[in-house]
């Protein structure tokens, strides 16, 4: 989580001595070291300095490419694809949630899970039982979630770091005891089904039929599109919390506590509030893993959840939405993938077959890439990002010769 | 009145086991200020070593195995790991640790897999009788095994070389490192120390009245983190405090379930929690917890 080296435009010679340090970004550094003794910095890059194209419009380009990668996908792959993204993405909206958090403010959080799970139950009992409308009873819920984070407050604004992170143990286990036993609103063991989400009129199930382009649209299709707008939503709501004052305010509370009190934050204030943001994007992630799940049982919203959301945003990288969603695709994907493949991977067993179970081989690799990116990647696959793009930019402006706006994270 | 104190006696005994896991805790904390989240599978490998060893080499062999794997499975987390995470915050150590616990907790409880292993301990199902009330002989060695132990550790503490060098540590790590004390030295032997007592406090998890080690052990040793905290994370006192009352808590609630049916089933394995909850809101640092000075 470096901050940007600024670095002299008109000093192409500093090159040299560029953010690429340890990164295993050999092969761009090599190609650019020729670059550092030229004179003139507009002579060395023809193919990027074509006029017009600035580092903004090259970032709007690869924008609209993710968009229509992201609308074209359900007319091309199957429902396993759709179900996996659709975990990431539900993945990804509790991680940005945990990131602000964990990342951003510096406030251990173990208790993501519990409001996984008030967000997907909030949305069945209030649905189902009270015959709420879906899209209200979705609202709702997460409303039910920030709540809930509301009624721990008092513990999550005073405690700081790790001893939240211990506290916080305690919405897990407590958490579990209540969807165990409170079997009127939880259905218990067995948990609940959850009723399809219908939004103006559509309904996002299998029934009625829906035939877009000749791609039969069933329940995976309708959702994958409600979820990459909610992913969307959130994390651009996030990014601006992140950008703006409350950022800073979060930042300078998890770099130095007392600065942050001298400096006017109100650090209590502040730590409760984020925590009640965090728990509000873990109440969205619910409900939309609800949906996609079409069943709530309680077991899915254990301690290894939460670990899960930890390891995520770690690997990820701490602190910035981007970092969130990388490793929530990583984490969310890696045990699908290795179910899909596991006959053609090496030793990875058949599931319940003696040996290690894709499941197991997917929670020993990620937790290997916890440590090993603390260790070998501080800012983890977000600050991988950077840096590489870093190295790109900073070629593109000096084939412009005008300092682009250079990216915060 | 007899099942009261049946159950008091068991309280203690168990809350002394989780005294021992949350000393260990607290050793850490003390040492190199991470909150060690690795902890209960320290635990469960030095439990799963004494289980595979015992049918081989005798219990008290297997028990000094499992003893000494776990103090070195806590050593080389020190030091292959933490010791190279050059990372701002205490935080983010934490969550290192976290990751170190994935690694460990998935491979030990695919080892175990379903099985419910016996530690083979020489005391079984006997019970003792004093009185109207009846004990179980492995409670009885426990709250003694633990009650010794943790005296040995509190005098070590205050009177060794070994203590002064960590209590210092423990009081300005720069200082220390100054007076010559060796900072690597004393987080390697915390976390030694701290995977030896949780082998320790694994046997007597997993003895009569639990079945055996199982892949729910580590969930029980979950319950030392309350404990650790609810008497404060840095106080050793603290961390014997915040053990009986984690254990007589649980032991009472589970004794009177039928009386408490209206707060659910299981609600023993949640109550450590609450009560951690409600000591936490009284106060933040915990009982014995020394209260960070700064007010802004």
């Amino acid at each position: 989580m470096s901050e940007p080296v600024s670095e002299p435009v008109s000093e192409p010679t500093s090159e040299a001595a560029t953010p690429v340090r340890d990164t295993p970004t050999t092969a761009t550094s090599t190609t650019a070291t020729p670059t550092a003794g030229t004179p003139a910095p507009g002579a060395s890059r023809p193919l990027l300095a074509v006029p017009g194209i600035t580092a903004r419009t090259l970032r709007l380009v690869l924008w609209l490419a993710v968009v229509a990668v992201a609308v074209a996908v359900p007319f091309y792959l199957e429902g396993f694809w759709l179900q996996a993204g659709l975990f990431a993405m539900s993945a990804a909206i509790g991680a940005i949630g945990i990131n602000l958090l964990t990342g951003a403010t510096g406030q251990l959080s173990l208790g993501h899970a519990f409001f996984l799970a008030v967000g997907a139950y909030s949305y069945v009992y209030l649905s189902t039982d009270l015959g709420l409308p879906t899209p209200l009873a979705a609202v709702a819920a997460v409303i039910v979630a920030g709540l809930c984070g509301g009624v721990f407050s008092p513990i999550a604004g005073r405690l700081k770091g790790a001893y939240l992170g211990i506290a916080t143990l305690a919405l897990i286990f407590v958490g579990q005891h209540i969807l165990f036993n409170a079997e009127p609103v939880t259905g218990g063991f067995n948990g609940r089904p959850v009723p399809p989400m219908e939004l103006f009129g559509l309904v996002f199930a299998d029934t009625p039929e829906l035939v877009v382009l000749n791609v039969p649209f069933g329940s995976l299709e309708r959702l994958w599109f409600l979820g990459i707008a909610l992913l969307a939503g959130v994390a651009v709501f996030a990014r601006g919390v992140l950008r703006g004052r409350p950022g800073l305010a979060m930042n300078t509370i998890r770099d130095h506590e007392i600065a942050a009190g001298v400096m006017g934050v109100p650090v209590a204030r502040y730590r409760a509030g984020v925590f009640v943001l965090s728990s509000m994007y873990g109440g969205l992630a619910g409900v939309l893993v609800a949906l996609v799940f079409q069943q709530v049982v309680p077991d899915y919203f254990g301690m290894l959840l939460s670990l899960d959301y930890l390891a995520m945003i770690v690997i990820g990288g701490l602190g910035s939405v981007a970092g969130a969603v990388a490793g929530a695709a990583f984490v969310s994907l890696l045990p699908q993938l290795l179910t899909r493949y596991s006959d053609a991977l090496p030793l990875v067993a058949e599931p319940g077959s003696g040996g290690v179970s894709p499941a197991e081989a997917a929670r020993i690799l990620y937790g290997a890439a916890v440590v090993a990116v603390v260790l070998f990647l501080p800012g983890g696959l977000a600050g991988l990002a950077t840096r590489l793009g870093r190295v790109r930019l900073k070629e593109l402006r000096w084939a412009k010769s005008a300092p682009a706006p250079a990216s915060r994270r | 009145m007899a099942v009261f104190l049946e159950l008091l006696v068991n309280g203690i005994s168990v809350g002394a086991v989780y005294a021992l896991i949350a000393l260990g805790f607290v050793v850490i904390f003390k040492a190199t200020e991470v909150v060690n989240f690795t902890h209960a599978s320290l635990l469960l490998a030095g439990g799963y070593v004494i289980a595979r060893l015992h049918p081989l080499i005798g219990f008290w062999a297997a028990l000094a195995a499992g003893i000494a794997a776990a103090a070195l499975v806590g050593a080389l987390v020190e030091f292959l790991i933490l010791r190279r995470a050059h990372v701002g915050s205490r935080g983010v150590l934490a969550i290192v640790t976290i990751g170190v616990d994935i690694l460990l907790t998935t491979e030990l409880t695919r080892q175990i897999g379903t099985e419910v292993l016996a530690l083979g301990d020489p005391w079984g199902d006997r019970v003792l009788h004093l009185g109207p009330v009846t004990i179980a002989e492995t409670r009885v060695v426990a709250l003694a095994v633990a009650a010794a132990l943790i005296v040995a550790f509190l005098l070590a503490f205050k009177f060794t070389g070994w203590g002064v060098a960590m209590r210092a540590t423990a009081e300005d790590a720069e200082t220390a490192a100054l007076m010559g004390v060796r900072l690597g030295r004393v987080s390697l032997s915390a976390w030694a120390v701290a995977g030896a007592l949780a082998a320790v406090a694994a046997l007597f998890l997993c003895v009569f009245p639990t079945p055996g080690l199982d892949r729910g052990t580590a969930a029980a040793a979950m319950k030392a983190f309350p404990a650790a905290i609810l008497g404060g994370l840095d106080s050793t006192t603290g961390a014997l405090a915040g053990g009986l009352i984690v254990g007589v808590t649980e032991t009472l609630m589970s004794g009177y379930q039928s009386e408490l049916a209206f707060l659910g089933r299981g609600i023993g394995d949640a109550a450590p929690f609450l009560v951690m909850i409600v000591i936490l809101l009284l106060r933040p640092s915990g009982l014995f917890g020394t209260k960070e000075p700064a007010r802004v």
